[in-house]
C-alpha cells in the first residue's frame, strides 16, 4: 500500500531529474560549443588568450566550490596546487626546449652544472601529464590527512592552508638553483610538440584543451556532489559531529575531496601557465588564493556554474579595472569582498535562483533547484546560543 | 661558546616578543569571538604610519621632541588603531557572528581596502569620504525619522548607501581635479617611509666581546612584557575583563546572566585592534614602514595562535617564545653548527645548512608545527570543557 503510493511521485522526480539532466548536458555542449567555435572569430588573439586564462581560473574555481561550497571548507592554500601544476608542466617544458645534454639556461647563472634529480622524470611526457594533478593530489591528500585527522577544522585549517602556502612560496622562492627563485620559469618560447608554445596554432591548441578540461572537470565536480558522496560532503558542511555520531568518518571524505580538488587546481595551473607564459612564485601569493574564494562566492557558492562564472567575471573585471583605473581596483576588490559576503551570500546563481529560479524552471518544466546554501543559517544561529560561539 | 647561546636566547626572544606583541589582539579576539582579523596587520600599519606622521610633528617641533615622539606615537598608535577596530566591529563583523570563515573573508576585503587607502589618501579623498559619512548618516537619520523606514529599509539601505558613495567618489574626483597637484597629492604614496628611531634607541648594549644587545630590541621586550601585564590586569582586575572572561567562556549563559555580549565583542575587538597599533609602532624601529607591512607579520601570529591555543595568555606568550627561538636557531645557521664536522653527521649539517635563511626557517617551523598538531590538536593549552568542539 505505502510502496504504491510512493513509486508514483518517485516516478514523477525521476522524469523530471533525467529531463533536468538533459536540459543541462544540453545547455554546457552550447556552451563549450560557443566557446571553441564562436568566441575565435569574435575576439581577437589577444583576448582569446585572457578569456582562456580566466577558464583556467575558472577551473580551480570549480575545485574550490567543491571543498568551500559544498564541504565548508575554506582552504586559503590552493595557489599551492595551481602553482605546482604549473610548476610541473613549465618544467617539462623547460627540459623538452633543449637538446641532448643540455641544461636550462638559468642554471648556468647559479653554477648549477648537473640536472637536480627531481627535474630528471620531467623528461618524460606521460609522467608530466600524470605529475600535473597526481602531484598536487598527493600534497593536499597529505596535508589534509594531517589536519583533518586530528578535526582540525573551520579556520584553523584555513589559516594553517594559508600558511603553507607561505611555506610553499618561500620554497620556490628562494631556491634560485633549484627552480630559478623569483624569476620563475618562462614558458611562451619553450616548446611543445614541436612548434613553440606562444605561437598562434599553439594558443589556440592550448585555449580548446582549457574548453574541454573546464567541461570534464565541470561533469567530474557535477557527478562528484550530486550522489550520496555530493550528500555526504554537504552533511559534513552542515554538521560535522552529527555525520560522526552517525558512524561514518568524515576525515576520509573530507582528505579525499580535498586531494580531488587539489588535483583540479593542478590542471588549471598548467593551463594557466602556458597560456599567459610564465609560472612564476606570484601565483603562490596569499592574494591570488583569497581570490580565487571570492570568485566562488561571487558566483555563488555550492552552484558549480556559479564558480565558473564568477571567475571569469572577477577577472574581466579586474582586467578592465586595472587597465583604466589602476588605484580603484584594490577598493573595488575589498568592497566586492565585503558586499558578497554581507549582502550577497549566494553569490549571482543564488540571487539569480530566488528572484527567477521558478519561472524558468516551470517553463523548462523540471522542479526548481533549492538554494543550495543555507544562507539563513543566521536565525539557526540566533535561536541555537550554541552555535554562535564557534 | 656560553656567548654564542645567550646571544642566540637573545635574538630569539626577541624576535618571539615582536610574535607575541602582534599576536596579543589577534588572540584575544580570536578566543573571544571565533574570529580571525586578516585585517589585522593592516591595523598594524595604520599604527606604523601613526608613528610616522608623529615623528614628524615631532622633528618640526624640534628640540627634545624627537628623542620623546615614541610616548606619544604608542597611545597615539592605539587609539587610531582601537578607533578604527571598532568602526569595523560595528559596521561589518557585528552581522557576521556565527560565521566566522565569512568573517575572514570580509576582514580580507578590508585589508585591501585599507591597504589602497594609505597608498592614495589625499586631501581630496578625505573630503569625499567626509561628504559620504555626512550624506549617509544625515540621510538615515532624516529618513529613519519621517518615513516608514522598517518597510523600505530592505531596500532604501542599498540605495542610499550606493547613492551616498557614487556622490562622494564624485566630490573626490572632481576636487582632485580642479585643485593644485600639490593639493590633491597623496600624503603617502606606495613607496616605503622610513621611521627615524629616538637616539637613545639606536645604539646597543655591549657585553664582554661579541654580545650586544640592540636599545630597540631591549625596548620591543620591555614594551611587549608591559603590555602583557597591562592585558593580564585588564581581563583579571576589572569588570569589563570580569564579562570578557565569561562570555569567552559561555556566550549563552553570559548573555541570559545579563552581561551585554554585544557591547563586550566590541570593547574587545577595539582592544585587540589598539594591541595592532602598538605593535605597528613598536615595529616602525626594525625596519621602514609600507602599505605592505602587515603580510610580513600576519601569518606568523596566526601560527602563534594556532600552536598557543585559545583563551590562555600564557599559550600565547608559550608559542611566540619558542616559534621565535626556533626560528632564530634554524635561520642563522646555529642547528648547522652544533653537530660535529665529522662525516656521520654531515647529513644533517647539509640539512640544517639547507634552512639556514629566514624564509626557509619559516618553512622548518611550519612543518614542526604541523607535527605537533598531530600531538596537541587544540594547541598548548587547549580550553577544557564538555563540548563536542575542539
Amino acid at each position: 500500500m505505502t510502496t504504491d503510493m510512493a513509486v508514483q511521485p518517485r516516478r514523477a522526480a525521476k522524469a523530471s531529474q533525467k529531463r533536468k539532466f538533459m536540459i543541462e548536458a544540453i545547455a554546457v555542449i552550447a556552451i563549450a560549443l560557443i566557446l571553441i567555435l564562436i568566441m575565435p572569430m569574435l575576439l581577437t588573439g589577444f583576448r582569446l588568450n585572457l578569456l582562456g586564462r580566466f577558464l583556467a581560473l575558472g577551473i580551480v574555481a570549480l575545485g574550490v566550490d567543491l571543498i568551500w561550497g559544498f564541504t565548508g571548507l575554506l582552504s586559503l592554500g590552493h595557489g599551492i596546487f595551481f602553482g605546482l601544476g604549473g610548476y610541473a608542466f613549465a618544467m617539462y617544458l623547460e627540459l623538452n626546449t633543449l637538446g641532448e645534454g643540455q641544461l636550462p639556461e638559468f642554471f648556468g647563472l647559479y653554477g648549477v652544472t648537473e640536472l637536480p634529480w627531481f627535474w630528471q622524470p620531467f623528461n618524460s611526457l606521460p609522467f608530466t601529464l600524470l605529475a600535473i594533478f597526481t602531484i598536487p593530489a598527493i600534497v593536499a591528500g597529505l596535508l589534509g590527512y594531517l589536519v583533518f585527522r586530528n578535526r582540525i577544522r573551520g579556520v584553523y585549517f584555513s589559516i594553517l592552508t594559508q600558511a603553507a602556502l607561505v611555506v610553499f612560496f618561500n620554497l620556490f622562492n628562494g631556491q634560485q638553483k633549484l627552480i630559478n627563485g623569483t624569476n620563475g620559469l618562462k614558458t611562451s618560447t619553450s616548446v611543445f610538440m614541436n612548434q613553440q608554445v606562444g605561437s598562434d596554432g599553439m594558443r589556440m591548441f592550448f585555449y580548446i584543451s582549457t574548453v574541454i578540461a573546464l567541461i570534464a572537470m565541470y561533469a567530474l565536480c557535477r557527478w562528484l556532489t550530486s550522489g550520496r558522496f555530493g550528500r555526504m560532503l554537504v552533511a559534513i558542511r552542515d554538521d560535522e559531529n552529527r555525520v560522526r555520531f552517525s558512524g561514518y568518518d568524515p576525515t576520509a571524505f573530507k582528505v579525499l575531496v580535498f586531494a580531488v580538488s587539489g588535483a583540479i587546481a593542478g590542471i588549471a595551473g598548467a593551463l594557466y601557465t602556458v597560456q599567459s607564459g610564465i609560472i612564476s612564485p606570484q601565483v603562490m601569493d596569499i592574494a591570488f588564493s583569497i581570490e580565487m574564494v571570492i570568485w566562488v562566492a561571487v558566483g555563488g557558492r555550492a552552484t558549480l556554474v556559479g564558480a565558473v562564472l564568477g571567475a571569469v567575471l572577477v577577472n574581466m573585471a579586474r582586467s578592465l579595472l586595472s587597465e583604466r583605473f589602476p588605484d580603484v581596483w584594490l577598493f573595488f576588490q575589498g568592497a566586492l569582498f565585503l558586499i558578497v559576503v554581507t549582502a550577497l551570500p549566494d553569490g549571482i546563481i543564488g540571487w539569480g535562483r530566488r528572484q527567477f529560479g521558478s519561472v524558468v524552471s516551470s517553463a523548462l518544466g523540471i522542479t526548481p533547484t533549492d538554494v543550495p546554501y543555507a544562507s539563513d543559517s543566521d536565525s539557526v544561529v540566533e535561536a541555537v546560543p550554541e552555535f554562535a560561539e564557534k | 661558546m656560553l656567548e654564542g647561546l645567550i646571544g642566540g636566547l637573545f635574538n630569539g626572544i626577541s624576535i618571539g616578543a615582536v610574535l607575541l606583541i602582534v599576536a596579543l589582539g589577534l588572540a584575544i579576539v580570536f578566543g573571544l569571538m571565533g574570529v580571525i582579523n586578516l585585517a589585522h596587520g593592516e591595523l598594524m600599519m595604520f599604527g606604523a604610519y601613526t608613528t610616522f606622521v608623529v615623528q614628524n610633528v615631532a622633528k618640526s617641533i624640534g628640540g627634545i621632541a624627537p628623542d620623546l615622539y615614541i610616548f606619544a606615537a604608542l597611545p597615539l598608535a592605539f587609539l587610531v588603531a582601537a578607533s578604527l577596530g571598532l568602526l569595523l566591529e560595528r559596521t561589518v563583523i557585528r552581522y557576521l557572528y556565527g560565521r566566522p570563515l565569512e568573517t575572514l573573508l570580509a576582514t580580507w576585503g578590508v585589508s585591501l581596502i585599507l591597504i589602497q587607502f594609505i597608498r592614495s589618501v589625499s586631501l581630496p579623498m578625505v573630503i569625499g569620504l567626509g561628504i559620504f559619512a555626512v550624506l549617509f548618516l544625515v540621510g538615515r537619520w532624516v529618513l529613519t525619522r519621517y518615513t516608514d523606514w522598517e518597510r523600505i529599509q530592505s531596500w532604501a539601505n542599498p540605495v542610499f548607501l550606493g547613492l551616498s558613495a557614487a556622490i562622494a567618489v564624485l566630490a573626490w574626483i572632481l576636487i582632485g581635479n580642479a585643485g593644485s597637484a600639490k593639493f590633491s597629492r597623496a600624503w603617502f604614496s606606495t613607496r616605503n617611509v622610513d621611521v627615524t628611531p629616538p637616539s637613545w634607541l639606536r645604539g646597543g648594549i655591549t657585553l664582554g666581546n661579541t654580545l650586544q644587545f640592540p636599545s630597540a630590541r631591549l625596548f620591543i621586550i620591555v614594551l611587549t612584557i608591559l603590555c602583557l601585564v597591562a592585558v593580564y590586569w585588564f581581563l583579571n582586575g576589572t569588570a569589563w575583563g570580569l564579562r570578557i572572561r565569561s562570555v569567552t567562556q559561555n556566550r549563552g549563559m553570559s548573555a541570559c546572566l545579563g552581561i551585554p555580549t554585544g557591547q563586550v565583542d566590541a570593547i574587545t575587538f577595539a582592544l585587540g585592534s589598539g594591541l595592532a597599533g602598538i605593535a605597528g609602532c613598536a615595529v616602525t624601529l626594525l625596519g621602514s614602514v609600507g602599505p605592505n607591512l602587515g603580510a610580513n607579520y600576519i601569518v606568523d601570529a596566526f601560527m602563534v595562535v594556532v600552536v598557543g591555543g585559545v583563551g590562555k595568555l600564557v599559550g600565547s606568550i608559550v608559542a611566540a617564545l619558542v616559534i621565535g627561538i626556533t626560528t632564530y636557531l634554524v635561520g642563522s645557521g646555529t642547528m648547522a653548527l652544533l653537530f660535529p664536522p665529522t662525516g656521520f653527521f654531515q647529513p644533517a649539517i647539509d640539512f640544517f645548512t639547507f634552512f639556514a635563511t629566514t624564509s626557509m626557517a619559516k618553512v622548518m617551523v611550519f612543518a614542526l608545527i604541523i607535527a605537533f598538531l598531530q600531538v596537541r590538536p587544540a594547541g598548548l593549552f587547549p580550553p577544557k570543557g564538555r563540548s563536542v568542539e575542539l
